[in-house]
């Protein structure tokens, strides 16, 4: 019943060769840094997990986070909208190199894949990308006179995700705009891990407050005073630090 | 040759929205239209990343992180803003409850075509919210230099660049023109008193079409 995870090692736990991986966050705003470097330590240490497919709305900024596990070498395939950033060199240069996988999907199709994906709906038509390059391939039908692009759910192995406030069954609240793809990812992910900046026993979120239902949750662990990649970036923060 | 500054094309775009619109400002160029609402009007902004409501930006060292835009800037809390996530987002872009989307533009056609994502095969590409954006709000506006950098037209008979979107932009804010999209063509609302319009014509890779007078585009020195 509790789902309460001892420390980090433990919520990345799990997380194989191979795997597909949502991570939550805008660019920084909701953004599990904690999570993201305990995954990082791990490989670090095992040399596992690697050849991940990483599911976010952008490619990491600087080399913290998101981009400093791109930067271990540890994802073979980005699924985003927009791998660009005020400091995207870590995965524009592999990318140009030829050495990580980009699927570029416009941001609602992104969203409303990932939700499809937890809401069991194998397929959705949308008008966006009619016309374009991103509906290569892709069937299109009409529908009251107007096309419209089918589009496949997208589903993950685990979701990384961050929260304000947790409770021990694992319903959650987000901290302003930190919300946007989380509630989905945790919803599309056969496993979602969850930081929370605080953990609370049952009774402690109002009920009317929840935004994510602990049924789509597997794990919480608290992170309090979460790190915040913006403040890490203007320190110019680089992740695992180099030794001395 | 004379022509509005970015500044200018803003504001003559944010004088044709409405008290109460609910409207999503392109990143960049786009956003300085938040800065030029009429007096007595406010819109209720939205950005793709699930903030309505949203005021300006902070004084530097006041900012949120967990507060920001499309673009990755931060911006403030007024009273009445609302958080939600985004599919919830995205609903509001393409269930047509957005008034307005005004966005960038490398290139216009005169059917409508709008390309603004990719200037071809080269470098990382990026998408973002943009071909979203362009199909659901109720008027999708675009704001422009008239021309490119090196002169070339940017409003033409057809797209050479890859597409946003097809057949969805329905007016166009340039440093020398308004111009509207009906029927596939281009018609001509207004013009800058300084250039001819056989001048403006010669600026524009296709042809502008007359439906009535021709206002005079005033804009204030801002």
């Amino acid at each position: 019943m509790d789902k309460t995870l001892p420390d980090l090692a433990a919520a990345v736990a799990g997380i194989e060769d191979g795997m597909t991986v949502m991570i939550g966050g805008f660019g920084g705003s909701g953004a599990p840094i904690e999570l993201i470097h305990a995954l990082i330590d791990r490989f670090r240490a095992t040399g596992h997990p690697k050849d991940l497919t990483v599911v976010n709305n952008n490619a990491g900024n600087g080399h913290v986070g998101l981009a400093a596990l791109i930067e271990q070498g540890m994802v073979r395939k980005l699924i985003c909208s927009f791998p660009r950033s005020a400091d995207p060199r870590v995965f524009t240069e592999l990318y140009l190199a030829g050495k990580i996988e980009l699927e570029l999907v416009p941001q609602g199709t992104l969203a409303e894949r990932i939700r499809a994906g937890g809401a069991g709906i194998p397929a959705f038509y949308t008008p966006t990308s009619y016309g374009t390059d991103l509906a290569k391939g892709k069937p299109v039908e009409e529908f009251d006179g107007r096309p419209y692009v089918r589009e496949r759910w997208l589903k993950a192995d685990v979701a990384l995700i961050k929260a304000e406030t947790g409770d021990t069954l694992g319903n959650l609240t987000y901290r302003m705009a930190a919300r946007n793809f989380a509630p989905l990812m945790a919803m599309a992910a056969a496993r979602t891990v969850v930081q929370v900046s605080h953990l609370v026993a049952p009774g402690g979120i109002d009920p009317e407050a929840v935004i994510t239902p602990g049924i789509f949750v597997q794990g919480v662990v608290e992170v309090p005073h979460p790190a915040q990649e913006e403040d890490l970036n203007r320190a110019n923060a680089v992740y695992p630090e180099v030794a001395q | 040759m004379t022509k509005l500054s970015s500044t200018q094309i803003a504001w003559r775009a944010a004088q044709d929205i409405a008290d109460g619109a609910y409207v999503n400002l392109g990143i960049g160029f786009p956003e300085m239209v938040a800065k030029f609402q009429p007096p007595g009007r406010q819109a209720i902004f939205h950005t793709e990343n699930g903030i309505l409501g949203f005021g300006e930006a902070p004084a530097a060292g006041a900012e949120d992180w967990d507060l920001i835009n499309a673009g990755k800037k931060a911006v403030t809390l007024k009273p009445g803003t609302a958080f939600f996530h985004h599919a919830d987002s995205f609903a509001m872009v393409r269930g047509g409850h957005l008034d307005v989307a005004i966005l960038g533009a490398y290139q216009v056609a005169q059917n409508g075509d709008l390309a603004n994502w990719s200037t071809g095969p080269k470098g990382v590409p990026a998408v973002g919210g943009a071909m979203d954006l362009v199909h659901g709000a109720k008027r999708v506006a675009v704001i422009t230099e008239h021309v490119t950098k090196d002169g070339k037209p940017k409003l033409l008979d057809a797209c050479t660049l890859p597409l946003t979107g097809v057949g969805c932009v329905t007016r166009v804010y340039t440093s020398l023109a308004v111009v509207d999209i009906q029927d596939g063509h281009f018609v001509l609302r207004e013009k800058l008193p300084q250039i001819s319009l056989d001048e403006l014509q010669s600026l524009t890779g296709a042809t502008l079409h007359l439906d009535g007078a021709v206002a005079d585009l005033i804009v204030p020195e801002l």
